[in-house]
């Protein structure tokens, strides 16, 4: 399982998001789009939004932090452990 | 149906939670997300326990104390209404329907917005709310941010190091801020100033490209990928009710946490509470769960004595 978050250093819904997978053991690639404009561009293009976090599991997109959502996402295949 | 329910998990609707739980109620809590406007809170140095504290931190203390105690919470629900019949409160948000025999309602204040066409259109889309979050985004951009107070002003400032160039947009004819932060606005060659100027519309394609702005009679179109509104904020008690509110928005409760509905209760800025503070605002959680208690104590004597 292959989970990306798109986020801000400052943004406090994004801390809450990459929280939540570390709590829960969920490995995670967090890519901060402050610092760089190419990865930004590249969750613009793919979410169609301007505004973080984006999480991305596996090609299913939620917008902002929603944890009913990524438990749904994270339900199909059994969540990774470390 | 539940003794009590808990709208919002603010510092209000937390320490309410946790005051529930120590008196082992049956109680559900239904928020939106979990920390309110603390979330956006960056320095907290007037809570007493703490010297210095981020909003972030002093969320997350409050989560790890609500976790100790098992708490059944809804979260990403809205409330819709809530109405008495006969002795049951019902609560029905966006998903579900629920019913209590008491309330706390502590869903505090959220972000106003302009109310003009595009906005909802392009949320996130170019507008945006939090310029902590998203102005690392609009990085080489031409972006407005609308208001005149310190949060606006705290906007642009943080956007003068990302974005190209940022017109402030403000509906008075001054700002109404600090000294010190109207002064930076006003030093720097990045922003421009409109005063006494409202935006009457965004729009663009799949994104925002510009905004129509009027000022002195006359309107003009000013091309921007991003608005930050930075308006204030709202009380968040647009739910269906019979409670009363007032001219603001708010919800009037007495000194015991009582509103004009027996058996719904109401704490922190939701409420017409004199001060908006954090501290307060879990006073009055606590105040509120407390008053819930003793009227659900009442009721049960009462039906005893039938």
């Amino acid at each position: 399982m292959s989970i990306k978050v798109y986020s801000t250093a400052t943004c406090p819904f994004c801390t809450m998001a990459k929280n939540y997978f570390k709590k829960n053991n969920i490995t995670f690639e967090n890519i901060d789009v402050g610092n760089d404009p190419q990865q930004a561009q590249e969750m613009i293009n793919k979410s169609g939004q301007m505004g973080v976090p984006v999480i991305d599991i596996d090609g299913t997109l939620i917008i902002g932090f929603d944890q009913q959502a990524i438990e749904k996402a994270l339900k199909p295949a059994p969540a990774e452990k470390k | 149906m539940y003794d009590l329910i808990i709208v919002g998990a603010g510092p209000a609707g937390i320490t309410a939670s946790i005051y529930a739980a120590r008196k082992r109620m049956n109680f559900l809590v239904i928020t939106g997300n979990i920390g309110g406007q603390t979330l956006w809170t960056t320095n907290i140095e007037n809570y007493t326990g703490y010297q210095f504290i981020t909003g972030a931190e002093l969320v997350q203390k409050f989560i790890e104390q609500l976790e100790q105690s098992r708490v059944q919470l809804r979260q990403g629900e809205k409330v819709l209404s809530i109405k008495k019949e006969s002795e049951t409160l019902k609560v029905t948000t966006d998903k579900a329907a629920y019913e209590a025999r008491a309330i706390v309602i502590a869903s505090g204040k959220i972000p106003r917005k302009l109310g003009i066409p595009g906005e909802e259109e392009y949320r996130n889309k170019g507008v945006a709310y939090c310029a902590a979050c998203d102005a690392p985004l609009f990085s080489g951009m031409d972006v407005a941010v609308a208001g005149g107070g310190n949060s606006a002003l705290d906007a642009t400032l943080q956007l003068v190091n990302i974005a190209r160039r940022i017109h402030l947009i403000d509906a008075s004819p001054r700002f109404k801020a600090d000294p010190v932060m109207i002064e930076k606005i006003e030093s720097s060659d990045k922003v421009a100033v409109y005063h006494a100027a409202s935006i009457e519309r965004i729009y663009g394609d799949s994104f925002v490209r510009g905004l129509t702005v009027s000022q002195a009679g006359k309107s003009f179109e000013l091309p921007v990928q991003g608005l930050f509104v930075e308006i204030g904020y709202m009380p968040a008690s647009d739910f269906d009710s019979d409670i009363s509110r007032n001219a603001y928005g708010e919800i009037m409760v007495n000194c015991n946490s009582q509103t004009s509905v027996p058996g719904l209760f109401a704490a922190g800025d939701v409420t017409d509470v004199s001060a908006k503070q954090i501290i307060v605002a879990c006073g009055e959680g606590a105040k509120a769960t407390i008053a819930a208690f003793s009227y659900l104590e009442r009721q049960a004597a009462k039906q005893e004595a039938l």
